[in-house]
């Protein structure tokens, strides 16, 4: 029987061993730690989750009917004792595993610039991160280098060792940005922006995929991400300049529009703002950015004279499209040119506080120091922000 | 007439002939079998003039148990469906490699992988836990009916009309395809702008109603109508349970009705909650939504807690080890359900500092929840286990659900939860809690309260066949997605390029043809029982020598539960009267007070179905007369005083006298 | 109480008789007190939803271009008064006075005709001036707060005349009694919404 069963076993412990389990064993630094943290909270709970399924077996075995030899007291309910032990076991394990998940969500946070190459090496000083602004389309990843001035489609390339900073947005609907060699996930949404500090540490190719169900092309919404070394990745960013292509404006508005299984290639120059501009939700001309709605909220809107400034909307990923007892869709529309939003976007370095509390909250409170602040910020100023992620 | 399109759009709104998905060969397909089953069951029912007797004593019943028996045979229905979904998923992902694209588009595939998590959440384990309460905590509490017979009879009608609404989405139409939460703004009007969200707004306004109610009702049974000596600290486990799930309900659903009914506003009418532009705030629906979704969690485990409680100390033949600190931790896990909905989101971007505290508020609930396994491991500790089918179903519970809550504590670590949110990991970890949890704990309750609900018990042998089936079925199905999970890839995908992950999802696919095997021999198992129901009679009322007030009585129960209402002196307290040499009064009946049946239940919520239709297809004449129907329906009804009578005692002594024959009877045979 | 008596000790098992176990008039009114929290949590949520949309204006107009707080303190004393005036009706109910118990409800109704009135003026008001529910965030929050609070009423009076029509019919009786003091829970309920209404929506918007 038991022969048998090793017979059984054999081929799945051996496709386990030649399967390559991406998570546990990953090529970048953060993800290392996190797959760390995995195995430490496994094994803590551990500790006590065997003995339990170990006892489970055994009572059942032991006090089964037919064992008339085991001993039978059908009152004991009750013992201050083992009910102690029962919740101070997994009350100690949940201390000590509460502890671990603090530092280690505070330590891995992807806000956080990171703090090491890798185990043992650190970073070097005055060195640059790579900055790499990412946007999920429908249904493919746009990566744009603004370092560099070049973007690729579906294709994502860093250099080894060189600390990476990805600024991530969406054009449309929900997504999330996963490497899962590289660092853990985070969701690519539309008009706000998220943040992932990362480093590869070996050369080679990885997989990188959208891990947020976004709609019909999801299957096909992954990328070849490229580990590379100093040399190769100048050789990569070269190849790119020269293979033409300009990703402006209107081009962009082009890429927008829905296509499914996108084959990686890559753009020579990318127009400066585009980045800022779709993350603003205004690359369409003379749409109101929303770092530029922000800022007006924040000093209490255009009153009545802005309720007619919208401007029909005339393309929504499919079409043109609207609810039925809703007026036909529209948008808000610019009070500036495009240039003067973006500039006034660039220059508020800090956001905005959106209103004053003092009349509520009495003139001798000090009003919090927007330093403190920092979230999936709503547009470039960060104006935005929900009362559940502060 | 027909050739004028305003004409058509005014009489049909958007429904139109290709609204029919008849391009469909698969949907066409499941569409002529279910019909012809459904021409063949209705054949049957007219031959057999079953309709006079269904309506009369069954659909229009507004008794507890008859209600909750409805409730389970809606459950198992929706479960075929539901499990339909998922096999079919299986099959294309083990399909889909090496450039295949499986039998599936993403159009199809997509709807299947929503309706399958819709379907199983609210119209199979919903009504599967729903029913088991309604039919026993009235009897464990030693009442003769629910606070409110009639709202339990609508409520049940609700929860039909929303699985109805779902069920015709696969042939009218088209069903989400958004996943089974529909976040937006895919599922706002721009990118959804088909009748599939529609349907699942109104299948789950339809049947929240029904839950929300039946949430009410019970809190105020089990507040109000426990017999006389029946303290909050003697109540039955799976009575604390009950409580603790329905308080959850009433503090759950109106969230989930809030948050769908600003979606739908957003739909309909162009607001701007959870849209990109004009200040919405799709994140906002994440919020809200999980806000109701993890209570949802816990409104489906307690219950199985409960039940897994009763079955212990039953089968052990012994009292369950420490009750208060079960009550306490059943108190506790209801009240953190609250503080940890954000764990279902970590990489939305939150701080650090925010992430930390739902991750540490997640990991508290391990605690109470870790006491219980323990109570129950101590309860067969110096117990004396007779391995029934549903102590067998306990133990493979406790086995399978720590794995499931060790991995679910994992992906409360939200580093962890970065690299395994959304994978299959993750659909590995909550269908082993909620088949491993929920669904192991309702078959426990089945084939632990058939015998009270129908007077025999069921088959063991094929009983065990489902069970074998099941057990090793689900290990086979689930354990290659966490390997998968750990491989990075992640859920919802339909084609895949990797070779080597193929061999994961084959093995995972056979664990599904096991787990069909499994289903196949549950509907044997109820066959067979009922064909064999002579030799497995029981009717002593007391098959499993019970410990709660529900085995006091004869099985089936009267339709008035008890014919004094019983009073109580300990925990257990039907252990405690037989210990103590009760006897079963034989003579003094009296006249009892009962509810009357009503019809009103079936027809408010056909028209609420009919409300929903309308408004899901945009033809506004009907939402608008079946809206002043409904309401001026439910007006009328309230002018109705006439709802209840009296069971004359000559009845109550000629149905008490037969049970003492019967009892009798079984003595000396026995 | 009559107590059968076992045989064997002096422990009894069960009552001989079963009055106050069937369904009775405190069962409804927890049961109806558990269903108005439960509305009260919709309300919880439209107002935290108002509280993190009411600021997003989309660079339209703001509380402080959009309300007239004079006309909404005349709305909010409508709603008050009808709340003493469902008192006053509940008085003469528990002294039996059928009639001046039914000219209180009348007076109550017409309170909260006219508040819905006032709050229908409001609304086409803001809507002719082009604040529509779909302008902003801010604006979709507001209709659907005080909309769903408008739609609570009008369902309260709709109540109210069915409830008048069967006192009508049956008296007082006890089971119209229930259902008077359940609607009374209901008017007041929506009456304490209203002053949340009042203070976080209007007040507060005035001073953003």
């Amino acid at each position: 029987m038991s022969r048998l069963r090793t017979l059984v076993l054999l081929p799945l412990l051996a496709s386990l061993g030649s399967c390559s389990m991406v998570v546990m064993n990953p090529s970048g630094d953060v993800a290392a730690q996190q797959r760390d943290l995995l195995v430490v909270s496994t094994a803590l709970m551990l500790i006590v989750i065997i003995p339990v399924m170990a006892l489970t077996i055994f009572f059942a075995w032991r006090y089964r009917q037919s064992n008339r030899e085991a001993r039978y007291e059908p009152d004991w309910d009750h013992s201050t004792h083992l009910e102690l032990v029962i919740w101070a076991v997994p009350l100690l394990i949940i201390i000590c595993l509460g502890a671990v998940t603090w530092m280690g969500t505070h330590l891995l946070d992807p806000y956080r610039p990171i703090g090491r190459v890798a185990a043992g090496k650190s970073l070097t000083p005055g060195a640059r991160p790579l900055e790499v602004e990412v946007v999920a389309l429908d249904w493919k990843w746009l990566f744009i280098y603004p370092e560099y001035g070049v973007a690729a489609i579906n294709e994502l390339a860093a250099p080894v060792d060189r600390p990476i900073t990805f600024r991530i947005t969406s054009a449309s609907v929900m997504n999330s940005f996963y490497v899962p060699a590289l660092a853990g996930q985070i969701y690519a949404m539309p008009g706000m922006e998220t943040k992932l500090h990362a480093v590869i540490n070996k050369s080679g190719d990885y997989e990188g995929f959208s891990a947020n169900y976004s709609g019909a092309g999801f299957s096909g919404m992954r990328f070849a991400f490229h580990g590379l070394n100093d040399s190769d990745f100048q050789a990569w960013v070269a190849k790119a300049k020269d293979g033409g292509g300009k990703l402006d404006r209107s081009s962009y508005l082009e890429l927008e529009r829905p296509s499914e299984n996108e084959p990686a290639r890559r753009y020579a120059s990318v127009q400066s703002d585009l980045y800022k501009a779709i993350l603003n939700m205004c690359v369409e001309p003379g749409k109101m950015c929303m770092s530029e709605m922000t800022q007006i909220d924040a000093k209490g809107g255009l009153g009545l004279a802005g309720i007619y400034n919208t401007v029909p909307l005339l393309y929504d990923k499919f079409t043109r499209r609207g609810t039925v007892f809703g007026p036909a869709p529209s948008y808000v529309a610019s009070i500036c040119t495009t240039e003067q939003a973006l500039a006034a976007a660039t220059n508020a370095a800090q956001p905005a506080l959106p209103t004053t509390f003092t009349p509520i909250l009495g003139a001798g409170l000090q009003r919090p120091t927007p330093m403190s602040i920092r979230l999936p910020s709503r547009s470039a100023t960060g104006a935005f922000r929900s009362p559940f992620n502060s | 007439m027909f050739d004028n399109p305003a004409l058509l759009k005014a009489i049909f709104g958007r429904l139109t002939l290709e609204s029919l998905p008849l391009h469909e060969p698969i949907v066409v397909a499941t569409f002529v079998v279910v019909a012809l089953g459904g021409i063949a069951l209705v054949g049957a029912l007219t031959y057999f003039r079953l309709w006079g007797y269904l309506w009369r004593e069954w659909f229009t019943s507004v008794d507890h148990k008859r209600i909750g028996v409805m409730y389970m045979v809606l459950g198992i229905v929706m479960l075929l469906r539901g499990f339909s979904d998922a096999i079919m998923m299986r099959l294309q992902q083990a399909m889909a490699f090496g450039g295949s694209e499986g039998y599936l588009n993403s159009q199809h595939y997509d709807q299947i992988f929503t309706a399958h998590g819709v379907i199983m959440i609210f119209f199979v384990a919903m009504p599967l836990v729903t029913g088991l309460m309604n039919f026993v905590v009235p009897l464990q509490i030693g009442a003769r009916d629910v606070s409110f017979p009639f709202l339990n009879n609508f409520s049940f009608w609700m929860t039909a009309g929303g699985a109805v609404i779902v069920m015709m989405s696969l042939f009218v139409g088209e069903f989400a395809r958004t996943g089974w939460l529909a976040y937006p703004p895919l599922s706002g009007i721009g990118y959804s702008p088909d009748v599939g969200v529609d349907y699942y707004i109104w299948a789950l306004q339809v049947a929240g109603v029904g839950t929300l109610l039946s949430g009410v009702n019970l809190v105020c049974t089990i507040v109000k109508m426990r017999a006389p000596g029946m303290t909050m600290m003697r109540m039955p486990i799976f009575t604390w349970t009950a409580l603790c799930t329905n308080v959850l309900i009433v503090a759950a659903f109106p969230v989930l009705t809030a948050v769908l009914a600003l979606l739908s506003l957003d739909r309909y009418v162009g607001t701007n909650f959870f849209t990109n532009d004009f200040g919405g705030n799709p994140m906002m629906y994440v919020n809200l939504i999980w806000i109701w979704g993890h209570p949802e969690v816990y409104i489906l485990i307690l219950p199985a807690f409960g039940i897994f409680s009763e079955v212990t100390s039953t089968f052990c033949g012994k009292r369950l080890f420490g009750y208060t600190s079960m009550v306490y931790a059943t108190i506790v896990i209801t009240i953190l359900s609250y503080l940890v909905w954000l764990h279902h989101f970590f990489t939305m971007g939150s701080g650090a500092s925010v992430n930390s505290f739902f991750g540490i508020t997640t990991m508290i609930i391990s605690i109470p929840t870790g006491a219980k396994i323990f109570n129950w491991l101590f309860t067969m500790y110096r117990g004396r286990i007779r391995f029934e089918l549903p102590m067998m179903w306990t133990v493979a519970f406790m086995l399978t659900f720590t794995v499931g809550g060790m991995t679910g504590v994992l992906l409360a670590v939200p580093p962890a939860d970065f690299v395994l949110h959304n994978s299959l990991f993750l659909v590995a970890h909550f269908h082993n809690v909620i088949i491993g949890g929920v669904l192991f704990g309702l078959f426990a309750g089945i084939s632990y309260w058939f015998p009270k609900a129908f007077g025999f018990r069921l088959d063991p042998f094929w009983g065990k066949m489902s069970f074998w089936f099941w057990v090793v079925g689900f290990w086979f199905a689930f354990m290659p997605l966490y390997v998968l999970g750990l491989m990075g890839v992640t859920r919802r995908l339909r084609v895949f390029d990797d070779p080597s992950l193929h061999i994961w999802f084959i093995i995972a696919a056979f664990g599904a043809f096991l787990i069909l095997l499994g289903i196949v021999s549950f509907l044997i198992q109820i066959f067979v029982s009922v064909r064999r129901r002579e030799q497995l009679r029981d009717d002593t009322g007391d098959p499993w020598d019970g410990r709660t007030l529900e085995w006091a009585t004869a099985s089936p129960p009267p339709a008035y539960n008890f014919a004094f209402t019983p009073v109580i002196h300990d925990g257990d307290a039907w252990a405690d009267m037989k210990q103590r040499g009760y006897r079963r009064p034989l003579t003094g009946f009296r006249d009892i007070h009962m509810p009357r049946n009503t019809g009103a239940g079936v027809i408010l919520a056909g028209l609420s179905v009919v409300l929903a239709v309308a408004l899901v297809w945009y033809i506004w004449w009907l939402a608008i007369v079946s809206f002043v129907a409904l309401i001026g329906y439910a007006i009328a009804h309230t002018f109705n005083y006439d709802r209840d009578f009296h069971i004359a005692s000559g009845d109550v002594t000629h149905v008490e006298d037969e049970r003492t024959r019967l009892l009798a009877a079984n003595t000396q045979a026995g | 109480m009559d107590l059968a008596h076992d045989v064997s000790d002096d422990t009894i098992f069960h009552l001989e008789d079963d009055h106050g176990h069937a369904e009775s008039g405190s069962s409804t009114m927890l049961g109806f007190w558990i269903y108005l929290m439960s509305d009260c949590l919709i309300f919880a949520m439209l107002f935290a939803v108002y509280g993190v949309l009411g600021g997003n204006y989309a660079a339209g107009p703001a509380p402080k271009d959009l309300f007239d707080l004079p006309l909404v303190a005349l709305n909010t004393t409508m709603l008050l008064l009808s709340s003493i005036t469902y008192g006053f009706a509940i008085l003469e109910m528990a002294k039996g006075r059928v009639r001046s118990m039914q000219m209180w409800l009348v007076i109550t109704g017409l309170f909260g005709l006219a508040f819905l009135g006032i709050e229908l003026y409001e609304f086409a008001h803001l809507i002719h001036e082009g604040a529509t529910p779909q302008r902003s965030g801010f604006l979709s929050s507001f209709f659907t707060l005080v909309g769903t609070h408008g739609l609570h009423v009008t369902f309260g009076l709709v109540w109210l005349v069915v409830l008048m029509v069967q006192v009508s019919r049956h008296g007082l009786i006890a089971a119209n009694q229930r259902r008077l003091m359940c609607l009374s829970m209901f008017w007041h309920f929506l009456d304490v919404i209203w002053i949340g209404v009042f203070t976080f929506v209007y007040l507060m918007g005035m001073l953003r």
